[in-house]
């Protein structure tokens, strides 16, 4: 499979699910050619509700279709879905626990030249406390079929996060897609790097660079931040004794939080959060942002070998 | 034009005495929540759960039912007490409202309350909510009708009005709007604290067939139903004024009984008001009532 956006391969992957179920139904907020919800809208014109630039009624109209029976998929940018929708979704998707995919793109940094107010680096903080919603970030394009897929078989709320950019093919076609399973993607002993998203790419770049210094690396892709695979990380800390986070988001609340918090109650090993350092975002080219704000294979060796200074101590 | 006739109208009446008494002694009981607003919207769920709506408490999910959503969330006193009344779950629980693992929350909860279709409380989201059941009763060529109670101060909420645009524009006719306009909100008078008018011109100019009733006549009501279900090609919004505290001389338009219960005194005060002891005088749905309405 070529390189393709994760937004890209949601609007393809909605248009099958919408020939195999007559209840999915899709909203956007006046970004469906961008979001790629316009896929749908042009093969299910009665099946697709533009609800123009109104992201909280966008979100109100999807609960009542989701209590009446449909599955919609609602989708917009992740800052404006999760931010100026954020009540709306609280109460009448999460408290409800109604069957809305909220299906958002355009998150993180790689936003790029749209700068700050577009880039959503607090989006999976904001779903992750909420009580019922389920957070998926998948890596590329194949994994997001698939995580499209499992959300709309899945009854309850779901948040989809999705990018802007294109993405190679990063993770193998013969592993499946289990909600809530992490993804371990390359063995090893010395510590491992936990990712999520467009970092997870980096992980496994930096995972070879750390091999080269003799250092061995397990790297994890953690599709399904909520409900998090706490087992399975629990025990690959235990093994590592060290450990990185990867993400395309503030280091407050995502999956570095998730995995911080996870850890200081069962497994209390080294953690270096690599993210969004508490910071707004600005305008640039993606690649030079990723740069400027340390999101790349390089920052996450550097981190890995503070994680393993920690370690010895 | 349905005209209500003047048997109906009495068992209505009845009805709603007996329904005010149950609100009375639930907020006595749970000592908070919210009687004005639950004394000034139920002769609006009276008209349309005992004359109007198409629901079976014996099957309350079944498919093809009408919908209504209660967006002032915090008027379900009223709601709890004509459910209960219709036995969509024993008039007992009535007693457990706000209290620890009680099925009635103090704000609308349709996943702890049978017949409760939507949860609500936080003001302002009910319209988007109805126009998503609306959409969806068309999309499945269903002819069931969905209702949204809105309150007068929570009209103030943008998304109610991002919402208005969209029932206009998807032409929902299958919906009907009300607006409990009881000119009351917590911190005064609607029109001291920001200004509605001109109301109806406000709905009609958002594309709604919109017009006023009196809130607490039957008769007058149903007229505003009746002309709801008539107009085809754009949503209908009841302006229904009504009196903050209905049926209760010390809280009919008193902003104070926004939220607060009764105490003892005053619930005795507001009981005698309401006949108790006059008709049957039972309390809690133990329905001293002989008419016919279920």
């Amino acid at each position: 499979m070529e390189a393709m956006a994760t937004r890209e391969a949601y609007g393809k992957a909605l248009v099958e699910l919408g020939h195999r179920m007559e209840k999915v139904v899709a909203l956007d907020a006046d970004l469906s050619k961008s979001t790629k919800s316009a896929l749908f809208a042009e093969k299910f014109p009665l099946r697709f509700f533009n609800m123009g630039v109104s992201e909280a009624d966008m979100m109100g109209t999807a609960a009542g279709l989701a209590a009446s029976g449909f599955i919609p998929f609602a989708s917009t940018f992740g800052v404006f879905a999760t931010g100026r929708a954020y009540d709306q979704i609280r109460n009448s998707i999460a408290y409800t626990r109604l069957n809305v995919k909220i299906a958002a793109s355009h998150t993180g940094i790689t936003v790029g030249e749209d700068g700050a107010s577009h880039q959503a680096l607090e989006d999976i903080a904001l779903m992750r406390v909420l009580p019922n919603m389920t957070v998926i970030v998948p890596v590329d394009g194949r994994q997001t079929f698939q995580a499209v897929e499992a959300a709309a078989a899945y009854d309850g709320p779901v948040y989809l996060r999705l990018g802007r950019l294109a993405v190679p093919q990063v993770i193998p076609e013969e592993l499946s897609f289990e909600l809530g399973k992490a993804q371990l993607l390359r063995e090893g002993s010395d510590m491992m790097i936990v990712a999520t998203g467009i970092m997870v790419k980096a992980a496994l770049d930096a995972a070879e660079i750390l091999e080269k210094d003799g250092i061995s690396a397990a790297v994890v892709n953690v599709h399904t931040i909520k409900p998090l695979d706490g087992e399975f990380l629990v025990r690959m800390a235990r093994i590592t004794g060290a450990v990185v986070t990867a993400e395309e988001h503030s280091i407050i609340g995502g999956l570095g939080g998730a995995v911080a918090e996870l850890l200081a109650e069962n497994c209390p090993v080294p953690v270096i959060r690599v993210g969004i350092r508490d910071t707004f975002g600005e305008s640039g080219a993606p690649k030079d942002l990723l740069q400027k704000y340390g999101l790349t294979a390089e920052s996450l060796v550097l981190a890995g070998k503070r994680a393993l200074e920690l370690k010895k101590a | 034009m349905q005209i209500l006739a003047d048997t109906t109208l009495k068992e209505l009446k009845q009805k709603a005495v007996k329904l005010r008494r149950d609100i009375i002694e639930m907020l006595y009981e749970a000592g908070s929540g919210h009687p004005g607003g639950s004394l000034s919207v139920l002769d609006i769920l009276v008209l349309l759960y005992y004359r109007v709506m198409r629901i079976d408490a014996a099957n309350c999910q079944y498919h093809d039912r009408d919908r209504l959503v209660l967006s002032k969330g915090h008027a379900c006193p009223a709601l709890y007490a004509v459910l209960a009344d219709k036995g969509f779950f024993p008039a007992g629980e009535l007693k457990r409202l706000r209290k620890i693992d009680s099925i009635l929350q103090g704000h609308p909860d349709m996943r702890k309350t049978p017949g409760v279709e939507m949860s609500s409380g936080s003001l302002g989201q009910g319209l988007s909510v109805a126009n998503g059941m609306a959409l969806a009763a068309r999309l499945e060529n269903s002819r069931r009708r969905i209702f949204v109670i809105l309150g007068d101060g929570e009209i103030q909420e943008g998304q109610v009005w991002e919402a208005a645009m969209t029932s206009a524009h998807y032409r929902l006719d299958n919906l009907t709007a009300f607006l409990d306009f009881n000119g009351l909100q917590i911190d005064g008078w609607v029109r001291d604290v920001k200004s509605l008018e001109p109301l109806l011109e406000k709905w009609k100019s958002f594309g709604w067939h919109a017009l006023e009733v009196d809130g607490h006549d039957y008769r007058s009501l149903m007229e505003g139903v009746s002309r709801a279900f008539a107009n085809k090609g754009a949503p209908t919004m009841i302006i229904a004024r009504t009196v903050k505290g209905k049926g209760v001389s010390f809280m009919e338009n008193q902003v104070d009984w926004h939220g607060k219960a009764p105490g003892k005194d005053e619930y005795e005060k507001a009981l005698r008001e309401l006949g108790y002891g006059k008709e049957g005088g039972a309390s809690y749905g133990g329905d001293g009532y002989q008419g016919s309405l279920r």
